[in-house]
């Protein structure tokens, strides 16, 4: 299934605005963050405990199932107000 | 260029919730919020881009949202204020881009019966938007740039209410 990743932040400037990624039919948050993390470089720092996740703009944590066309977004902690 | 999102209201209890990049006009929000005839009270916040922080002379900020999802988990922390407390009408204002020094970034307004109310509504919002809102704060200074690190005394704050 086709999956559409977001970054924000320092992530975006590190990585990028956005990614498509095609996962397993079934995956969880936690096996996408693992399959960017193998990326290597930058990459690895997705799976970092302070990394949050949403998933179609809720926020959500690694066991979440993820469905085809889902928008996955990846940041840091929010630093706004 | 002033802009006030706070449209003239027909009903009882109304909501604003903006993002926005142009700047915001603090009196014609307290006066939409002063219409309310069943409010006794009107709590406002106003924060703004301060010179210093953590020891850094700061030249400007630049802040960053998540579209869409940062309107929804304003309207989320509006949602749980108005579940909490006896509050009528809600204005949050938040701004993205590049801000200079002492220009205004976020406002947050709240009317009730009666005053404790507002103040503690007012004061919810502000701690939850600054740990749950999706904005992200860069700072601009003369040794460059640099993304700011949530502080453990917001965590703090916005845990109190829980």
């Amino acid at each position: 299934m086709k999956i559409n990743v977001r970054l924000f932040a320092r992530l975006r400037e590190q990585l990028g605005d956005s990614v498509q990624c095609e996962c397993p039919e079934g995956a969880t948050v936690a096996a996408l963050t693992d399959q960017l993390a193998s990326r290597g470089d930058n990459w690895a720092q997705l799976k970092s405990q302070e990394i949050l996740c949403a998933v179609n703009q809720q926020q959500v944590s690694g066991e979440h199932r993820l469905a085809d066309n889902d928008e996955v977004a990846f940041f840091p902690p929010v630093t706004g107000g | 260029m002033m802009k006030s999102p706070f449209s003239p209201r027909s009903q009882a209890d109304s909501r604003v919730i903006s993002v926005q990049k142009e700047d915001f006009d603090v009196a014609a929000l307290y006066q939409a919020l002063q219409q309310n005839p069943s409010s006794g009270a009107v709590v406002t916040f106003t924060g703004l881009v301060r010179d210093l922080n953590l020891g850094t002379a700061v030249n400007a900020l630049f802040i960053e949202h998540y579209p869409g999802m940062t309107e929804r988990a304003l309207s989320d922390i509006v949602e749980q204020a108005k579940q909490r407390w006896p509050i009528n009408d809600v204005a949050v204002v938040h701004r993205v881009g590049r801000l200079e020094v002492n220009q205004q970034i976020v406002f947050v307004g709240v009317n009730s019966a009666h005053r404790q109310a507002a103040f503690d509504a007012c004061e919810f919002i502000m701690d939850y938007l600054k740990t749950s809102a999706p904005f992200w704060k860069k700072e601009l200074s003369d040794q460059g740039e640099q993304w700011l690190e949530q502080r453990e005394s917001d965590r703090v704050a916005s845990k109190r209410w829980s």
